[in-house]
C-alpha cells in the first residue's frame, strides 16, 4: 500500500501538469475576453424576469461563448465550442484524473500507516493540495467560466506536490505519542482544509491584482496576463466570497490547536512559532477581511492584505518547519 | 477637548483598527525569530552569551520578552480600546435597530438597485398591503404597513439583523479572550520538574526545578496534592520512532486521603482541583554506587538529559561528601571529592566509537564515565548545574581528571586511589509540568461565540424591501417594489423575485413590465 501510495504521487503530478498545458493551451489560444465577458454576467436577470412576470427570457447558457462571439452579452446559448475551448475542457478532464490520483496517494497512505493520513509535513502538504484540488473543481461546477484560472491553479498544485513529494517525503509509519490524539484529526484536517481553500482563494486574489494592473494601462510582467483574465470585479468578488468561506475554518483549526495544545502541554497558547505564525496569519487575513469592509479602502489594498496573508501560511508551512524547533514535532521533517 | 474627542473618533475608526491589526501582526513576527524568556530562558542566556553588544540592546527593547513587552501591550491595548468605543454605539444602533420598524418607503423605488412596477394587487391597498405584510412575515422579513398622505400604502420590509448581531458577538467575543487570558496571567501559576521513579512530589513551590506565579497570586494558593511516579514505559518501533509514553502514577489531593492511581500520558493529563499535572518528556537516571577510600558507599540516582531521539544521555554524578575522614579530626578535605560525568546509552551500537545510543530502550546499556577528583566548587557561591561540572575548577585544574572507562549494568571500577564506583543499573525519570489557568473557560466559551459569530457575520446579509401600493381604480391595486441588499449578493435577485411573486401578477395593461437592476 504505502509502495503504491508512492507510485500514485508522480502520476498526479504529471496529470496535474497534463492538466496545465490544456489549460496553457486554451489560455493562448482563446480569444481575449472569451472567459472574461461571460464571467461577469449577471445570472439574475433572467429568473428575476421568469419568475416575476411569467415571461421567460432566452435561457443562458452557463458555459463561455465560442471566442469569436462579438455580443457583449452573455444571453446567446453557446456556439459549437472553438478549439480553444476543447482544450479547456480536456484540461478539466485531466484534473479530475489527476485529483482522483492525488485521492489515491492520500487514502492508500492512510491505510498503509494504518490512520489518518496527515501525520507529518509529507501527508499534510499531500492532504492541502487535495482539497484544494477538490475545491476547484467543485467551483468550477458552478461557474465554467473560471476554467482559465485552472492554468494557475494547477501550477500551483504541481508545485507545492512536487516539493512535497521531492523534499518532505517520509516514510508511512505510526505517530509519534506527541500526536496520537484525537484531536490530531479535528485540528490538522480542519487546517489542511483551511489551507487548502486559502491556496486556491489566493489565485483569484493574486490575479484580481494582475487583472486591475492590466486594466490601468501596466503592460510589464506580469501584467499582460491579465489580458485574457475575467473581469477585475468578477475576481475580486470570488477572492471574497473564498476568503470568508476559508476564514472560519482557519479560525476553527487555531481553536482547537489551542484546545489540544492545553492536552498535551497544559497550556492553551504558548508562543511556539508555529503558534506564533499561526496568530500572524489569522491576524492577517481578519485585516483583509475588515479592510474589504472598510468603505475607505481600495479593493486592491484589502486584495493585497490578503495575498500577503497567504504569504504569511507560506512562511508557516515552509520555513516554520524547517527553520524554527518548537513543540510541534508535527514539523519532523528528517 | 476637541483634540480629544477628534483622537478618539479617529481611535475608533475602522481604519486605525485595520493598521493595528497590521501593526500587531508584524509585532508579533521578533518572538519567531529571537528566543522567547517565556519559552525557553536558556536559549536566551545563550544567544546573550554568543552576541553580547547587540544582545544587550535587543534584551533593553524586549526583543525576548515580545509578547509581554510595553509596544506590543501598547498594539494589543490600543486595538481594544478602538474596538470597545466601535462597538458600544454599534450596539447601540443595532439595538435600536432591532426594536424599531423598517425605514419608510423612499420616494423613487424604481431607482433602487432592484425595482419592479405595475404589479396587480387583487384588493384596495390597506388589503393588499396587509396580504402582501403577511406574505413577507411567512418569509420571516420584519414587515411594517405605512399610510401614506397621497392615499397610497406602503409596506417596509428587512431582513438580515442577524448579520450585525454575529458581528458583534464576534467583536465582544475578542474582548472576553482578552479578559480570559488576562484573568490567567493574574490567577494562574505553574511548575516543572524531573520526578524520578520512586519520587514522590508534592505542590509547593520549592520542589519545583521552575516555576510561574500569576501577579495576583502567592504560594499559599497551590492546592495541597502530592504525586508519586511509580513507573513508566515507553514503546518504540524498530526505528527507534515513540509511539506510546505511559507513566503509572498515584497522587493524593487530601493529605488524609488514600492514594488514588492514574495512567498519566501524553495528551491525557491528570486534572486535579486546582491543578493539572501534564507529562511532558522522559529519560534514563544512572544509578551509582561510590565506596571511598575509607569503605564509606554511597548511591546516587543522577539524571541524564537525553541528547537525541535515540536518548544517549549525558549528565554527571556528583559525590560532595565522599573520602571525608571517618575520624572526623581533620579538617574537611574538599579537595577529595569526586563526580563522574558520563554518557549513557540505552544500546550500545555495533561501533562504539561512535558515542550514540543506537536505540532509545535498554536493549545493551552501557555507561561511558569519565572520573574527576579534586574540589567540585560548590562551595564557590556560583550556581552549578547538576547536570554539568563546573568548566571553571577543570581550567584552573581543581578538579582533575582520573580515568575513564565504560561500565554495563551491575560492574564495578576501582579507581587508582582504590576507591570503587559501581554502576547499579538505571531508573526512568518523567517531566511534568503542573499548571493550573482559571481563565481557560472563559477562553473557551469566547472562541466558541467568535467562531459563531464569525460564520453569522460573514455569511449573513442585511437586506431591505419596500412596497408602494396605489388605488388603481377598478378596486383592485397597483404595486411598485424596490429592494436593496447591503454589500452585493448576486442571491438577493432570487429573494427579490420571490417578494414580487408574493406581491402579485403584472397588471393587465399594454405597458412592457418593468422588472430592472441596477448599479452593477
Ligand atoms: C480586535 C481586533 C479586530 C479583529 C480581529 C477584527 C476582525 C474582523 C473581521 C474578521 C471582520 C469580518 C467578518 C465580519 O464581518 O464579522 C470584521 C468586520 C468588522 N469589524 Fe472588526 N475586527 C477588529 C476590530 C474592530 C474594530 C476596532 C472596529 C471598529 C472600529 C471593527 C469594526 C468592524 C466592522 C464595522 C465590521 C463589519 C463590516 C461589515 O461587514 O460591514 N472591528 N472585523
Amino acid at each position: 500500500m504505502a509502495e503504491l501510495s508512492n507510485q500514485l504521487l508522480p502520476v498526479a503530478v504529471l496529470a496535474y501538469l497534463a492538466a496545465m498545458v490544456g489549460y496553457l493551451m486554451e489560455y493562448s489560444f482563446g480569444g481575449r475576453g472569451a472567459v472574461a465577458r461571460t464571467a461577469v454576467r449577471p445570472p439574475r436577470e433572467r429568473e428575476l424576469v421568469g419568475t416575476a412576470a411569467g415571461r421567460v427570457a432566452p435561457p443562458t447558457a452557463p458555459t463561455s461563448p465560442a471566442p469569436t462571439s462579438p455580443a457583449p452579452t452573455a444571453t446567446i446559448p453557446s456556439k459549437p465550442a472553438g478549439r480553444a475551448v476543447v482544450f479547456g475542457r480536456i484540461a478539466v478532464g485531466l484534473t479530475v484524473v489527476a485529483a482522483l490520483a492525488h485521492a489515491g496517494v492520500l487514502v492508500t497512505r492512510g491505510l498503509a500507516a494504518g490512520r489518518v493520513p496527515w501525520g507529518n509535513m509529507y501527508e499534510f502538504v499531500v492532504a492541502l493540495s487535495l482539497v484544494a484540488a477538490v475545491a476547484w473543481l467543485v467551483l468550477l461546477i458552478g461557474r465554467p467560466t473560471l476554467r482559465l484560472l485552472g492554468l494557475f491553479v494547477t501550477l500551483a498544485l504541481v508545485l507545492v506536490l512536487g516539493f512535497a513529494g521531492m523534499v518532505l517525503y517520509t516514510e508511512a509509519a505510526p505517530l509519534v505519542p506527541a500526536l496520537n490524539s484525537y484531536w490530531l484529526k479535528i485540528h490538522v484536517s480542519a487546517a489542511a482544509t483551511a489551507s487548502g481553500l486559502l491556496l486556491i482563494a489566493f489565485v483569484p486574489a493574486a490575479l484580481f491584482l494582475i487583472r486591475t494592473g492590466y486594466d490601468a494601462g501596466k503592460r510589464r510582467f506580469p501584467y499582460p496576463i491579465g489580458a485574457k483574465l475575467p473581469a477585475a470585479e468578477s475576481l475580486e468578488r470570488l477572492t471574497f466570497r473564498l476568503h470568508a468561506f476559508a476564514f472560519p475554518i482557519w479560525t476553527f483549526a487555531v481553536i482547537c490547536g489551542a484546545i489540544w495544545a492545553e492536552a498535551a502541554w497544559g497550556r492553551y497558547w504558548g508562543w511556539d512559532p508555529k503558534e506564533i505564525w499561526s496568530f500572524i496569519s489569522w491576524v492577517a487575513y481578519a485585516a483583509y477581511l475588515h479592510a474589504r469592509a472598510t468603505p475607505s479602502v481600495k479593493r486592491t489594498t484589502a486584495t493585497w492584505f490578503a495575498v500577503a496573508a497567504w504569504g504569511t501560511m507560506l512562511i508557516n508551512l515552509y520555513v516554520i518547519n524547517f527553520v524554527a524547533v518548537g513543540l510541534h514535532s508535527y514539523a519532523g521533517v528528517e | 477637548m476637541r483634540t480629544a474627542r477628534a483622537f478618539w473618533r479617529s481611535l475608533t475608526s475602522m481604519r486605525t483598527a485595520l493598521i493595528l491589526l497590521l501593526l500587531l501582526a508584524i509585532a508579533a513576527v521578533p518572538g519567531s525569530v529571537l528566543p522567547q524568556r517565556s519559552v525557553n530562558p536558556e536559549s536566551v542566556n545563550a544567544y546573550l552569551a554568543a552576541n553580547p553588544g547587540s544582545g544587550r540592546w535587543l534584551d533593553r527593547l524586549w526583543f525576548f520578552d515580545v509578547y509581554s513587552s510595553p509596544w506590543f501591550s501598547a498594539i494589543y491595548l490600543l486595538l481594544f480600546a478602538s474596538l470597545l468605543g466601535c462597538l458600544v454605539p454599534r450596539l447601540r444602533q443595532h439595538f435600536t435597530n432591532l426594536v424599531s420598524a423598517p425605514p419608510d418607503a423612499p420616494s423613487r423605488l424604481d431607482r433602487l438597485p432592484h425595482s419592479a412596477t405595475d404589479l396587480t394587487g387583487a384588493g384596495d391597498p390597506p388589503a393588499t398591503a396587509a396580504k402582501l405584510k403577511a406574505g413577507l412575515k411567512g418569509q420571516r422579513w420584519r414587515a411594517v404597513v405605512r399610510d401614506q398622505t397621497d392615499g397610497t400604502v406602503t409596506v417596509s420590509a428587512e431582513k438580515g439583523y442577524v448579520k450585525e448581531t454575529g458581528n458583534l458577538v464576534f467583536h465582544f467575543a475578542l474582548l472576553a479572550l482578552l479578559v480570559g487570558v488576562a484573568l490567567g496571567s493574574w490567577y494562574g501559576w505553574h511548575g516543572n520538574r524531573l520526578v524520578v521513579a520512586g519520587e514522590e512530589f508534592c505542590n509547593t513551590l520549592i520542589q519545583y526545578d521552575e516555576y510561574g506565579l500569576g501577579a495576583r497570586t502567592t504560594a499559599s494558593d497551590l492546592p495541597p496534592f502530592c504525586v508519586r511516579l511509580n513507573a513508566f514505559r515507553a514503546e518504540y518501533l524498530d526505528n527507534g520512532q515513540p509511539v506510546q509514553f505511559t507513566a503509572d502514577i498515584s497522587y493524593v489531593e487530601d493529605p488524609a486521603a488514600a492514594p488514588k492511581a492514574w495512567r498519566l500520558e501524553v495528551n491525557d493529563p491528570l486534572r486535579l482541583d486546582g491543578g493539572n499535572v501534564y507529562l511532558l518528556g522522559h529519560g534514563y537516571a544512572p544509578v551509582l554506587r561510590y565506596t571511598d577510600r575509607y569503605g564509606a558507599a554511597q548511591t546516587t540516582v543522577a539524571p541524564f538529559l537525553p541528547d537525541d531521539g535515540m536518548l544517549t544521555s549525558s549528565g554527571v554524578a556528583k559525590f560532595p561528601d565522599a573520602n571525608v575522614d571517618p575520624d572526623g579530626t581533620k579538617p574537611r578535605d574538599t579537595s577529595a571529592q569526586v563526580a563522574f560525568a558520563g554518557v549513557y546509552l540505552p544500546t550500545l551500537p555495533a561501533d562504539p566509537s561512535v558515542g550514540k545510543s543506537a536505540f532509545p530502550a535498554e536493549r545493551d546499556p552501557a555507561l561511558m564515565i569519565v572520573a574527576y577528583q579534586g574540589n567540585l566548587g560548590l562551595g564557590s557561591g556560583i550556581p552549578q548545574s547538576v547536570y554539568e561540572l563546573s568548566h571553571r575548577q577543570i581550567a584552573s585544574g581543581e578538579l582533575k581528571q582520573v580515568g575513564e572507562r565504560m561500565l554495563r549494568p551491575g560492574e564495578t571500577w576501582t579507581l587508582p586511589d582504590g576507591s570503587r564506583v559501581e554502576f547499579v543499573g538505571t531508573r526512568q525519570w518523567i517531566t511534568v509540568s503542573v499548571r493550573h489557568d482559571p481563565g481557560e473557560k472563559i477562553v473557551l466559551f469566547g472562541a466558541g461565540a467568535l467562531l459563531v459569530g464569525l460564520m453569522v457575520s460573514l455569511s449573513g446579509r442585511r437586506r431591505r424591501v419596500w412596497a408602494r401600493i396605489a388605488p388603481a381604480g377598478d378596486g383592485r391595486s397597483l404595486i411598485s417594489l424596490g429592494g436593496l441588499a447591503r454589500s452585493q449578493q448576486p442571491s438577493f435577485a432570487d429573494e427579490f423575485a420571490r417578494v414580487v411573486a408574493l406581491a402579485g401578477p403584472p397588471h393587465e395593461t399594454e405597458r412592457p413590465l418593468a422588472v430592472a437592476e441596477k448599479g452593477h
